[in-house]
């Protein structure tokens, strides 16, 4: 069977099984619709919470970040696990016991003011489309690279799917098709994961694996330094960020990851306090099976692509010598080479291949028949090649069967569709749900509060698909963003919403006006006007400036609430209220 | 009444004191052995990773987990304990 069928198979497989579980869970309430009826089990809302959060980027992108960048890759994977700590022991409990639908509701009702509430409705729809664009842009690709249609066509195909469930089946749809796009995505995650390892080790387990002997009688990771040190770059368990800089950013996605809506409401959606609780340890264990897996995938990928290009000698490999995969992503433009010793080979080491990084492509071919560029740098290097490649590339450096390669397909789809319809549900409740019902018109009925978040999911899927079909420049850049805006204005007030009964609106509402202008003023200027490293404050780059920003929001929320008067008796109650567990599903009934 | 708010309280200061453990062990395990001191422990080796690259990439995320199972176990008895529980 051809590697075209074997695609269509297990994408079109997987799509039937997400509409048919959609048509069974369709939501009748709002309360199903926004938060499953809070009756999910813990051991599925961890498994959903784990497809929700395991985007297009983990899925896709994180083994290549790693693979490039060695060691300091711990920043994300630290970072985007830590937080769940922070989740289960800060804050998760005790928004279940507050028992509403959303972020914003807990921002509007304990601190009793609606300026507050639409501050973190802003942020969370700000949060949510940036994030939504990237899933679909990783859709998109996948059906491109795989199915060789155009990247209109996979956005628009991804469109109607995420439509069928996310709208029809709201919270409860999306729950219960994301429990299946788990499945899919760590099968096709650990599958080749598996088979890399037992090729390059013998070991079954990646995690080991990667600590394992070669038959050279060195360690996988020494064979990488040595590897890296030959062809210039830092060895590989080297860090090259500053301590200060590792330190901040890591804390920023920690904290951006407690703060981020689309994880924070999934623990809206269980039973009770105590599975809120449990819940987090089963999200945590279902991500950490494919986080722990990531750095194997990052440094056997590194050592069989390094290998494969350059070829056993380390002298380079003919253009005309090299597999098909080399030529595949040549023609999506994700790999590059031009020829600059003449010699015919490709050949791979430290240092930028051509100006600014990136290949510029003109039209014709070379004498090897490569793609011809214009943007060629004088050193050595002759290869460029895209991080974003490493997983989905990694199945074919490795030569392993074909109905591998299709399942990573399915599974790099499934990743990006279950994090996008989380995010269009978030954005779909802020609008119906803070804006309509509780800002702008209370007394519209439960339908109604239902008709307007279907639309609004339906506007935010259109919005998203164009997005994706026409990719703003900005979307690498603009994630930093996501998670700096989350944690210096959603975690601390939160938090501080739980921890202080003192805390009132004025400290709420300045702490997060000081913490988000700070953020967005050092994030703009570092990524959009041209602001340069050297000029970073203490070594600070602009994903870690989310930590700044956060205590910026902390002391001044102290400051000002502190010369302000207190926050009235009936909220001083609702906090004592919500740090006892027990109540939490009388309180939820309507 | 009183007595009530009292055990409330209290309930809130063991569980705050719980809370404190967890995040210094936490902050050890990300911060310290995979940042601040990840030098120094990359001079030991373990199972074929240096130690504080080990902690970086895979050793924190287990803490993590660790974390918060012990987390859940640990309310879970201090809910009955001052019966609270649901």
């Amino acid at each position: 069977m051809s590697l075209d069928l074997l695609t269509y198979i297990f994408i079109g497989g997987s799509f039937a099984l997400y509409i048919a579980i959609a048509i069974w869970a369709r939501a009748g309430s709002t309360k199903e619709f926004y938060i499953a009826g809070g009756g999910v089990p813990p051991v599925a809302n961890g498994m959903a919470t784990a497809a929700d959060w395991m985007s297009a980027a983990s899925f896709i992108s994180l083994a290549g970040i790693v693979s490039f960048i060695g060691r300091d890759g711990a920043a994300y994977l630290m970072g985007w696990t830590g937080g769940y700590v922070l989740l289960a022991m800060l804050l998760a409990p005790y928004l279940r016991k507050f028992g509403k639908f959303t972020v914003p509701d807990f921002v509007g009702d304990r601190y009793y003011s609606s300026t507050a509430r639409t501050i973190a409705v802003i942020c969370t729809i700000v949060i949510s489309f940036t994030y939504v664009a990237g899933q679909m842009r990783g859709v998109g690709i996948v059906f491109s690279r795989y199915l060789h249609v155009d990247i209109t066509t996979g956005v628009v195909v991804g469109m109607i799917i995420v439509f069928f469930y996310a709208v029809l089946g709201g919270m409860k749809g999306i729950t219960y098709t994301q429990v299946a796009q788990y499945c899919v995505l760590i099968l096709a995650f650990m599958v080749p994961a598996i088979f890399l390892s037992m090729q390059v080790t013998g070991h079954i387990l990646p995690q080991t694996g990667l600590g394992a002997t070669l038959d050279s009688g060195k360690t996988v990771l020494t064979t990488l330094n040595e590897l890296s040190v030959e062809l210039g770059f830092d060895q590989y368990t080297q860090g090259n960020k500053t301590t200060i800089d590792m330190f901040f950013m890591t804390a920023a996605l920690m904290c951006g990851t407690a703060g981020l809506p689309h994880v924070i409401v999934r623990f809206f959606t269980v039973p009770r306090v105590k599975d809120a609780r449990i819940s987090a340890g089963w999200a945590l264990i279902f991500i950490a099976i494919l986080y722990t897996t990531v750095p194997a995938v990052a440094g056997f990928g590194r050592v069989n692509l390094i290998e494969t290009i350059n070829g056993a000698d380390s002298n380079g490999v003919e253009y005309t010598q090299m597999p098909s995969w080399f030529k595949n992503w040549e023609e999506s433009g994700l790999i590059a080479w031009v020829d600059k010793n003449g010699d015919g080979k490709v050949y791979y080491s430290a240092g930028n291949a051509f100006e600014g990084g990136k290949p510029v492509f003109v039209e014709g071919v070379g004498d090897s028949g490569e793609r011809l560029t214009s943007n060629a740098t004088a050193n050595a290097s002759e290869v460029y090649v895209d991080r974003d490649i490493m997983v989905l590339a990694n199945p074919e450096i490795a030569n392993l069967p074909d109905w591998v390669i299709a399942l990573v397909a399915a599974g790099a789809v499934a990743a990006a569709l279950s994090t996008a319809a989380g995010l269009l549900l978030v954005i779909s409740t802020s609008i119906s749900h803070d804006l309509m019902k509780r800002t702008i018109n209370p007394s519209i009925s439960d339908k109604q509060e239902l008709r307007y978040a279907r639309m609004a999911a339906i506007v935010a899927i259109l919005i998203a698909g164009y997005f994706g079909i026409n990719p703003p420049g900005f979307v690498a850049q603009v994630v930093a963003l996501a998670f700096g805006l989350a944690a210096s204005s959603v975690f601390p007030v939160i938090i501080m919403g739980i921890f202080s009964t003192r805390m009132n609106t004025q400290g709420a509402v300045s702490g997060m006006v000081v913490g988000l202008a700070s953020t967005i003023a050092y994030i703009v200027y570092f990524k959009f006007m041209g602001g340069t490293a050297d000029q970073w404050w203490f070594g600070i780059s602009p994903e870690g400036f989310g930590t700044v920003g956060m205590i910026l929001n902390f002391v001044v929320a102290m400051l000002v609430s502190s010369v302000t008067p207190p926050p009235p008796a009936e909220i001083q109650a609702i906090i004592e209220d919500i740090r006892i567990p027990r109540g939490a599903a009388e309180a939820h009934v309507h | 009444m009183s007595a009530q708010n009292e055990s409330a309280r209290s309930y809130w200061r063991e569980n705050l004191r719980i809370i404190m453990t967890y995040m210094v062990i936490w902050f050890a395990a990300s911060y310290g052995c995979g940042i601040l001191f990840v030098d120094e422990l990359d001079q030991i080796q373990f199972f074929g990773f240096p130690l504080g690259f080990w902690f970086a990439q895979q050793g924190a995320i287990y803490v993590f987990i660790g974390l918060i199972w012990a987390y859940v176990f640990s309310m879970n008895r201090l809910d009955e304990k001052y019966d609270v529980h649901e």
